[in-house]
């Protein structure tokens, strides 16, 4: 039972942090009906973020911690809105084959400017936050993983409030619904959108120092494969929608980590995607997404 | 006829141009032989590419000062794999078509290896792997060779070590699925480590690059064991270690010489404090050729400590160098003759013979993490 406890706790806390990332592709998606793919990227920048800061401020505090976590979010959402005024934003009302073409091909360039900037071999994430282990009953809880949980939910209930509660979440929806429309009413699509993406980034930024928090190994290609996780969670949880990606997220990680702990753990990620395909065959719009019509 | 004369005049010239040029490159191809050297320099297994290349450049360096080899110079051409797969292989057919080498030193992790020696044996160029130790890399034909030792052994070192130092009962395996170096240890050590009374109660696997190992260690913890052997790189190592206190497991953690790099220590931090590696060679040791080479290598790198892949990278140049002069010729039939007749060379890590399987035969060292450095157990012989 502790066992079972155990791995299901491991598998939320690598969930929260699918479910960070998820909710960028799923935020972008919902506004501009596109993917994002630069995002998985912008994740590592944050972590790199978070590698720099770490050294300024003292190891091992709080507020050291939480100023490392802040700076990066800044930095990352001012560079997610750059690469949008520039990349996606000269695109906008192009096909949409297009535009996710050019968001490989900047996906790509962080990828690679990374390596350039920051070198290609591995660097160790200082530990900015003070780490101990909690024991309950067999259950062994380390703080980095009721940080990334905490952190996540706050972060989701934040953006909940932002895009239900202000003014500024009022016109993403509009915009989403029908950004022409939404012009004719004065919305101003173009801060609409950047702000959009500035979020987003902020919220990969947080993953990233999450991620490099428990995984304290980070190189330039380490968005890769937690980028096409939370990608796919978004998709499970029915993209465009903020509660299906969080779902999506902790549900992929709660998956692969119990496959993982498993004798099947070769098959972790077939067993994970084979899951996504079931689900997606009996529900196409995703666990929590509404079925729409596309317009011809 | 001015207009025709200019020509000629500036035809000549670029003839000459060419002749001289082609002369010079003809020259230069006489004078010093060629030596390609690949592996990874830059990415996740970079730690192992960059120590065996800094060893390879001081061996050629001293060879050239000391006259060079059969009287001609000797140029070391390297090449970054970039710790990718397919790259390895690309590297070596451009050392064979574009540079045309005499032979290949490297080839770190048994993967990269795997993927070179093919096409060097099909042009007949012979390569000395610097430490891949999967048995299946000399096997690929008879102008493959090793300086280090194979995994059978390093399989037998471990388990040995966690059954009579450790005292060990009940062992638990990590294996990385798709690392040749690390699935070929696994079995061996599971193999000695059961044929001398122990007990290998669960094995547990991973891929390259994996970060989260919390679901394996939860599920290695549940069964309960004295010790975890974890046969991959240092990188995974150290997340395993860090990952393995912070669930609480107390027990002793170990890995091959592929958990040797400085980046286990400053990855891994605490948590590696009291792991175990098996290795080469160690710059503990108090052999005057081991102190002569540390002394050489500080000098020419400014003062950093070689590890027992610089040492393994220095062997195999001067391994090479001892068969050139050896076959007295650069032709690459009687050159791998003199490499496969190699017997009781002096290297840095030990005394090497090729065998006839063309591996090197010679001692293993344990060595482990005591306040953040690396320090000498035990020397375990074949």
């Amino acid at each position: 039972m502790s066992e079972f406890l155990q791995q299901l706790l491991n598998g939320l806390s690598l969930g929260a942090i699918y479910a960070l990332i998820a909710l960028g592709y799923t935020m972008v998606y919902g506004v501009l009906r596109f993917i994002n793919f630069a995002h998985s990227d912008v994740f590592m920048v944050g972590a790199f973020i978070g590698y720099y800061m770490g050294k300024l401020v003292p190891e091992n505090t709080v507020w050291g911690g939480l100023i490392v976590l802040v700076v990066a979010m800044l930095g990352c959402s001012v560079i997610g809105m750059v690469i949008e005024r520039l990349a996606y934003r000269p695109l906008r009302g192009a096909a949409t084959l297009n535009v996710l073409i050019t968001a490989i091909g900047v996906s790509l360039l962080l990828e690679y400017s990374g390596q350039v900037f920051f070198g290609a071999t591995p660097r160790t994430f200082p530990a900015v936050f003070p780490s101990v282990n909690f024991t309950l009953g067999g259950l062994v809880i380390s703080s980095n993983q009721v940080v990334v949980i905490v952190v996540t939910a706050l972060l989701m209930v934040g953006l909940q409030v932002i895009v239900y509660r202000t003014k500024i979440g009022t016109a993403m929806r509009a915009v989403s619904l029908n950004p022409k429309a939404a012009q004719l009413v004065g919305v101003n699509n173009d801060v609409v959108i950047s702000f959009t993406f500035g979020l987003g980034s902020a919220l990969a930024a947080a993953g990233g120092i999450l991620y490099a928090l428990n995984y304290p190994s980070i190189d330039p290609l380490m968005g890769v494969m937690p980028g096409l996780k939370a990608f796919v969670a978004a998709v499970l949880g029915g993209i465009g929608n903020i509660p299906g990606a969080a779902l999506g997220g902790l549900l992929l990680g709660t998956v692969e980590t119990f496959v993982n702990g498993s004798q099947w753990s070769t098959y972790k990620d077939a067993i994970a995607f084979a899951i996504l395909i079931i689900i997606l065959l009996f529900r196409p719009a995703g666990l929590l997404g509404k079925a729409t019509i596309e317009k011809v | 006829m001015k207009s025709l004369s200019v020509f000629s005049h500036f035809a000549l010239r670029a003839l000459f141009g060419v002749l001289a040029f082609g002369v010079w490159n003809f020259a230069s191809a006489e004078d010093a032989i060629k030596v390609g050297e690949y592996g990874a320099f830059s990415g996740k297994e970079a730690a192992f590419g960059l120590s065996a290349r800094k060893g390879a450049i001081l061996a050629f360096e001293e060879a050239n000062a000391h006259g060079g080899v059969l009287g001609r110079k000797v140029e070391l051409l390297t090449e970054d794999n970039q710790s990718k797969a397919g790259e390895s292989a690309t590297i070596a057919k451009k050392f064979v078509s574009r540079d045309k080498v005499v032979a290949v030193l490297g080839g770190n992790p048994s993967s990269n290896s795997l993927e070179a020696a093919p096409i060097l044996q099909n042009a007949k160029i012979p390569m000395i792997a610097i430490s891949s130790t999967n048995p299946r890399v000399t096997e690929i034909g008879n102008y493959i060779f090793r300086v280090c030792f194979i995994d059978p052994f390093q399989g037998t070192v471990l388990a040995k070590f966690a059954k009579d130092t450790l005292h060990a009962k009940r062992a638990a395996i990590i294996t990385s699925v798709n690392n040749a170096y690390s699935v070929g240890i696994s079995k061996v050590f599971r193999e000695k480590f059961t044929a001398a009374g122990g007990e290998v109660v669960i094995e547990q696997k991973h891929s390259e690059g994996d970060k989260d190992f919390r679901a394996q260690l939860t599920a290695i913890k549940a069964a309960g064991v004295d010790c975890i052997f974890h046969s991959s790189n240092y990188t995974e190592g150290a997340l395993i270690c860090i990952q393995a206190r912070q669930l609480g497991f107390t027990g002793p953690l170990f890995g091959g010489d592929a958990w040797e790099a400085p980046q286990l220590i400053e990855i891994g931090g605490a948590a590696v404090e009291g792991t175990y590696y098996s290795t080469h060679a160690s710059p503990e040791s108090t052999a005057p050729v081991m102190q002569n080479f540390i002394k050489k290598f500080r000098a020419r790198w400014d003062g950093e400590t070689p590890d027992s892949i610089a040492a393994l990278g220095y062997d195999a140049a001067a391994l090479l160098f001892d068969a050139l002069q050896r076959a007295g010729t650069t032709d690459s039939a009687k050159l791998r003759e003199a490499i496969a007749t190699t017997k009781d060379f002096s290297g840095v890590t030990g005394r090497i013979t090729i065998d006839q399987d063309r591996n090197a035969t010679k001692s293993a060292v344990i060595l482990t993490v005591k306040n953040g450095k690396f320090a000498y157990v035990e020397t375990i012989d074949p």
